[in-house]
């Protein structure tokens, strides 16, 4: 039912982890719909210079979470704020019907963590 | 690869000895059951002597076995057949929380087309109380139907006693012994059913064939009309090789319950406390000991996802199944797991074995060796895990 790309990204997650005072950190889902993704961004200047995730879910949720990771790296904001879940979906080859609308939140949470670092950095100022 | 196969509450590998009595009803004795001549008449009689060994199975008398097409099939017409026949007498039908949904989803329908329906509760253990079925029983209570043993987490259900009061109170008692057939013990007269399911594929019969138990003297209205096969009871010519297929399964399966009981029993037991020995905040669904199936090992890994799981044993030749929502086809995780109380969370990690006559010890070790391995990488990726053990340390 997964591509290879998708069990390739689900056994080999790239960016698994947390990030010690991370710049900005975005959360979505819940333990009741049985996915919940966290991100965390490092962004120097307009720069996401570094990138974690921690994810409780299925093997898409796991996926797309790795997948956005990988997108994301060394992009601006501008072009991080871009990224669909689609997109995310589309690059991993695509993703089960069923799976698109539970578990494809992978760019959500990215923009969930750039909304947190933006909302950070109005209260530094 | 490696691969362990333990899911056989989903189905269960053909007997060898089942596929070669069946082999012959397609290509030699291939005849239409109805039919007058020779070739006819050996397919009868094939198929008169399977009905007797599927009787045998569960002390029934032949002619009140009906094949079907399955342990669907068979609840559909036990469900829609009686509700049909008793419409005039009455409008109540109840069931409980944790049926299969061909139980489920038949009632459902029954209830938007004008029947009332009750859906008894049951306990963290997922049994069903004598008691709450009593209180649930009206004057226009016209059907009960309540499984044998539950396909997800094993727990049997006090039957007998549900069909003592049925019997006392004049209700048409239904059922599903889908899962429990070949396990245990299955006595229509000590367990007073009226109607029973039972299926092949589950007992290393074939795919495609089931029966419904019909005792002497209840009334059933037919889903199905055509040329009247099985008493006029469900027309359609007859699955010959499949239903010869099921009768052979029933007679070995009364030939090997106890010993294939006995060694499965050993194994799950080995295989649950190996997981609880091995993992960390793992909580076991269902009863323990007497009270559940022989072949059924079904635990709650905290802070995984079932899916994840399945995913990852899977990669390492390991069958399973889950009742996490990404396997029930649903947002919802299994509602079994949901109506013994657990809160969705932990439904979602819920990983089922399901053992059979084939399985090793040595599957038993492996299975052990991988799996916390696999649930260790899944928790260092939860953000659940996390707070846990932060929580734990602080």
């Amino acid at each position: 039912m997964y591509t290879e790309k998708v069990m390739d990204h689900f056994t080999n997650p790239r960016n698994v982890g947390e990030l010690e005072n991370a710049d900005g950190v975005g959360e979505v889902g819940n333990a009741k719909c049985g996915d919940i993704m966290r991100i965390y961004l490092d962004i120097e200047g307009d720069i996401i210079k570094d990138v974690k995730f921690k994810t409780f879910g299925c093997g898409a949720a796991v996926a797309t979470s790795s997948m956005v990771t990988e997108m994301v790296k060394g992009k601006t904001i501008d072009e991080a704020l871009e990224i669909s879940n689609k997109a995310v979906a589309e690059a991993l080859g695509g993703l089960p019907e069923s799976k698109m609308h539970c578990s494809n939140l992978a760019a959500d949470a990215l923009h969930k963590a750039i909304e947190n670092y933006r909302d950070n950095q109005q209260k530094k100022e | 690869m490696r691969r362990v196969y333990l899911d056989h509450s989903a189905t269960t590998p053909v007997d060898p000895e089942v596929a070669s009595v069946m082999m012959t009803y397609y290509t030699e004795k291939y005849g239409n059951p109805s039919s007058v001549h020779g070739f006819g008449r050996e397919a009868k009689q094939a198929l008169e002597q399977a009905r007797t060994q599927v009787a045998e199975l569960i002390g029934a008398n032949p002619k009140e076995i009906t094949f079907t097409s399955g342990g669907t099939e068979a609840d559909n017409l036990a469900i829609l057949g009686t509700a049909e026949a008793l419409r005039t007498k009455g409008k109540h039908i109840i069931t409980s929380c944790i049926e299969h949904h061909a139980v489920l989803e038949t009632c459902e329908h029954l209830e938007k087309n004008g029947f009332d329906l009750t859906v008894i509760p049951v306990d963290e253990e997922g049994v069903i109380s004598v008691d709450a079925v009593q209180k649930a029983i009206r004057p226009d209570t016209i059907l009960i139907t309540v499984m044998h043993a539950n396909n997800e987490v094993g727990s049997i259900q006090p039957i007998a006693e549900i069909g003592k009061l049925a019997k006392e109170h004049g209700i048409v008692f239904h059922v599903d012994a889908v899962q429990s057939l070949g396990k245990i013990p299955v006595n229509v007269d000590e367990m007073n059913v009226d109607l029973l399911t039972v299926s092949s594929h589950k007992i290393y019969g074939p795919k495609g064939v089931g029966a419904l138990y019909i005792r002497k003297g209840v009334r059933i209205v037919p889903l199905v009309y055509g040329g009247g096969q099985e008493r006029k009871r469900r027309s359609g010519t007859e699955n010959t090789p499949g239903i010869i297929g099921f009768g052979k399964a029933c007679e070995l399966a009364g030939q090997r319950m106890a010993e294939d009981a006995q060694k499965q029993i050993k194994l799950r037991d080995k295989l649950m406390n190996g997981i609880l020995d091995r993992i960390e905040f793992v909580k076991v669904n269902g009863p323990l000991g007497e009270k559940r199936l022989p072949n059924n090992v079904n635990v709650s890994i905290r802070y995984v996802e079932g899916e994840s799981l399945l995913l990852s044993l899977d990669m390492l030749g390991i069958a399973a199944s889950s009742g996490s929502a990404c396997t029930s086809g649903s947002l919802d995780p299994s509602h079994v797991l949901l109506g013994m109380g657990l809160i969705h969370e932990i439904a979602h990690g819920s990983l089922r074995f399901s053992l059979g006559r084939q399985n090793t010890e040595e599957e038993i070790d492996y299975v052990l060796e991988q799996l916390p391995k696999i649930v260790e990488r899944l928790r260092m990726m939860s953000p659940l895990y996390d707070q846990v053990v932060r929580s734990n340390h602080v």
